[in-house]
């Protein structure tokens, strides 16, 4: 049998995992001064770009698409090849994916905090960058595709299986989410309104969690645990069946994030019942990689990579057992909104993605470098650092979550809310967010000295730019007759196209009937679309990322409906290009925050005092001041163009309304500074926030008129 | 709004769309799961060596040459 020479690449994969060390670790410091900010909300008084609602998104979008997106990337250029017995298929597409991913990251830096963004939690990112990453997405698929085309084994191992579903799903999700109608440069309308921009984007977000944060790193744990135990995976039937049930079954679990909300109930029993059939492939993984460790235990002692991949996999146990529960209806009640949320999602990015990630640089490093590392014991100081911090995080802001929601629930005997005042519930779990900088801390000081660690290590050894390997070509090895799976195996094209297929039928399912059955979305008459004053404020409302902080989503309880008003229909926000009904609770909910005759109504002056100084008007209050807003102009050139963009979507302005558009908004903006200057308040009619209590004053308000 | 429920109106017979998908989904997973029934423990060892069996790893092939404690 004849063996073929040929050659790793080891500079790209150098490449990303300095990406990922570097951007993991600016990711968890915009973290770490998101959670300070949240203790000193005056701590970066006046300056907008680090306010805490244009960092959060760039917190999430960096530890989700930089840090996660390089370290799976990282992995991946490393295992590929090595796994199909061939050099990846193109150098060059691989340095444009590189370079290309870096720029979009920066792109993102360089929007984000400066309020440019979609405002759609997770999908923030403009226009222009979502076409970036949509090519260099697809630069990427051609790469790891045609490499399996070339391989020179038969079998194409299941850690690629989960590389081949992240490509097709990430680019499918990225797709039908992103889609909008420019406005300008830098600001664009998603074609989705309302609940179904909500249903949308949810199956986006839940799977962006599924496609980007999960099967990626399952691919990595497939290649990286049996290698550092040196032993093969625990059961190969079961990779199998848990990859075909997870990529099936994660797909349809969009909803549960929507539960009591305006979402018609089938869509949400659909959420439901999946994301409770989705603990068994999850846990097929995790027993899957826990269990390849059975007769390695003694190593496990000693070994700090395979102590965090231990760590790891069962975090993502832990956490795919917490989503199912969470998605349960009765608990979902007490935990949406709140920071348990928060402490759900931080298992899974401290837990299953950093601490793979962290384990498996300890495990390339040395490799690539022909070394070893330069210190255990440090490695060994990082993994207590991380697990502890993980905890410190964690911890108390289950306790948070639970004990703000049910004061936000509770009762008096005469029947009244017993916390009337939000700001009541959040003093009470302000001690939490003080630990939670405390395990920050702690997880990033772990992070910095796995970095000095690193840095050392390769400075002992010499860099391997290139590997040499032989395997026989394929056609010399594949003269069995095959048959079933086997010849799927053997034709990636069509695996991929069966991935799709798999994928495409949950968002089917869900998709049409929402947007084409009429009951699901009841008109109300009395809902009109926002005046272009207010539509100018939605967009400072989106700019300033409010939605981090602000649900608009008043769910049919007792407690919200005595606490916020009648709770939100799916008739309401139609006109809502996008969505705004938000994840979190940091104050209170603002779905009908202008209803006048509504428990949390506030008049203009108020507001606009809100916005000059939160602790002037609420003195305990977290929330950031916001003098830009009062003190910068309203830029009224785009109103035409944002008008004629919302007629496009279907949002019916009368016809030629764009030119008239403006003289209108003048004359509400008067009538609103004229209100507060007759108060005492020194305002011009053309300034933000004019705008933006317009629009505040007009939430919730449509159902409430009178004809 | 419009625009999105008009593309879909436009595509023939999308109604039919979701239950052809499940049914496609269906079978698939049954003939997965015979597939896997009827491997052969030869081919399953085969497939899950497959990460380990690197040139580069003869080099490294006792792990402990790495993080043992000298």
């Amino acid at each position: 049998m004849e063996l073929q020479k040929f050659t790793y690449d080891n500079k790209l994969t150098r490449l990303f995992m300095n990406a990922t060390i570097f951007w993991g670790l600016i990711g968890m410091l915009v973290g770490l001064t998101i959670a300070l900010e949240l203790i000193y909300p005056l701590m970066t008084n006046g300056v907008s770009w680090l306010s805490f609602g244009r960092l959060r998104p760039l917190h999430t979008n960096a530890v989700i698409f930089a840090f996660v997106g390089n370290g799976m990337f990282t992995g991946i250029y490393y295992s590929t090849p090595r796994l199909l017995k061939t050099s990846m298929f193109s150098e060059l597409l691989g340095k444009i994916h590189f370079w290309g991913w870096q720029l979009i990251i920066l792109s993102a830096v360089l929007t984000l905090p400066f309020g440019i963004t979609v405002g759609k939690e997770y999908a923030e990112l403009e226009w222009p960058i979502d076409i970036a990453i949509t090519l260099v997405w697809v630069v990427f698929g051609i790469n790891l595709i045609m490499t399996i085309v070339k391989r020179r084994v038969k079998h194409i191992y299941v850690a690629i299986w989960f590389y081949i579903a992240t490509f097709v799903t990430v680019a499918v999700l990225h797709i039908v989410n992103s889609i909008s109608i420019p406005v300008s440069l830098l600001k664009s309308y998603p074609i989705y309104a309302g609940i179904q921009d909500a249903l949308v984007q949810w199956w986006y977000g839940h799977n962006a969690v599924a496609f980007f944060l999960t099967t990626p790193y399952l691919g990595l744990m497939y290649y990286f645990i049996p290698k550092a135990a040196n032993r093969p995976v625990y059961s190969y039937k079961l990779s199998i069946i848990h990859f075909w049930a997870l990529i099936f079954l994660y797909i349809w679990a969009g909803p549960h994030h929507l539960l009591y909300s305006a979402l018609p109930d089938w869509a949400q029993a659909l959420g439901v019942v999946f994301s409770v059939m989705l603990i068994a492939p999850s846990w097929g993984g995790m027993i899957n990689g826990l269990l390849t460790l059975r007769g390695a235990w003694d190593k496990v002692r000693e070994d700090p990579v395979l102590k965090m991949f231990v760590v790891g996999v069962t975090a993502y146990g832990m956490s795919t057992f917490e989503g199912p529960l969470l998605s349960l209806k009765s608990v979902n009640a007490i935990s949406h909104f709140t920071d348990w949320t928060i402490a759900h999602v931080h298992i899974g990015a401290l837990g299953w993605n950093g601490m793979l990630t962290f384990g498996m640089l300890y495990w390339l490093m040395p490799r690539l470098y022909n070394t070893k590392l330069f210190s255990v014991k440090m490695a060994n100081a990082h993994f207590w650092l991380a697990t502890t911090g993980m905890l410190f995080f964690a911890v108390p802001l289950y306790f948070a979550g639970f004990t703000q929601s049910l004061m936000w629930k509770e009762f008096t005997e005469e029947g009244y809310l017993k916390y009337p005042n939000f700001i009541e519930t959040v003093v009470q779990i302000l001690p939490m967010y003080y630990l939670r900088v405390l395990g920050g801390t702690l997880y990033i000081t772990g992070v910095i000295l796995m970095i000095y660690n690193l840095i050392k290590t390769a400075q002992m050894g010499t860099f391997s730019k290139i590997e040499e390997d032989e395997a026989p070509a394929l056609h010399s090895v594949s003269h069995e007759k095959d048959k079933g799976h086997r010849i799927l195996e053997g034709k990636p094209i069509l695996f991929t196209i069966l991935a799709l297929v798999a994928i495409l039928i949950g968002g089917i399912v869900e998709f049409v009937p929402m947007f084409m059955v009429k009951s699901n979305v009841p008109i109300i008459a009395s809902v009109q679309p926002y005046t272009p004053l207010e539509l100018q404020g939605r967009d400072i409302y989106l700019r300033e990322g409010c939605y981090n902080c602000h649900s608009q989503m008043i769910r049919p309880f007792r407690s919200e409906v005595e606490r916020y008003g009648d709770y939100s229909k799916a008739g309401e926000s139609v006109y809502d290009h996008p969505f705004q009904f938000g994840s979190k609770r940091t104050g209170p909910d603002l779905a009908r925050e202008g209803v006048k005759t509504g428990p949390i109504y506030k008049p203009d002056s108020w507001h606009y005092n809100h916005f000059l100084s939160p602790q002037k008007m609420i003195s305990q209050s977290i929330m950031p001041p916001y003098p830009w807003i009062i003190n910068n102009d309203l830029d009224i050139s785009s109103t035409p163009k944002k008008i004629r963009v919302m007629q496009l979507l279907g949002v019916p302005y009368p016809d030629g309304y764009a030119e008239k558009a403006n003289e209108d908004l003048k004359k509400q903006a008067n009538k609103i500074a004229q209100g507060l200057r007759d108060g005492g308040i020194e305002v011009e009619d053309g300034k933000e926030v004019i705008a933006l209590i317009a629009y505040i004053q007009r939430l919730g308000t449509d159902i409430h008129k009178t004809e | 709004m419009k625009i999105v429920t008009k593309t879909l109106e436009g595509i023939a017979d999308i109604q039919f769309f979701p239950i052809i998908g499940l049914i496609i989904f269906f079978i698939m997973f049954v003939v997965l799961l015979y597939y896997v029934a009827q491997l052969s423990k030869n081919q399953i060892d085969e497939f899950s060596r497959l990460p380990l069996d690197d040139a580069q790893d003869i080099h490294f092939e006792n792990d402990e040459s790495t993080f043992s404690k000298k």
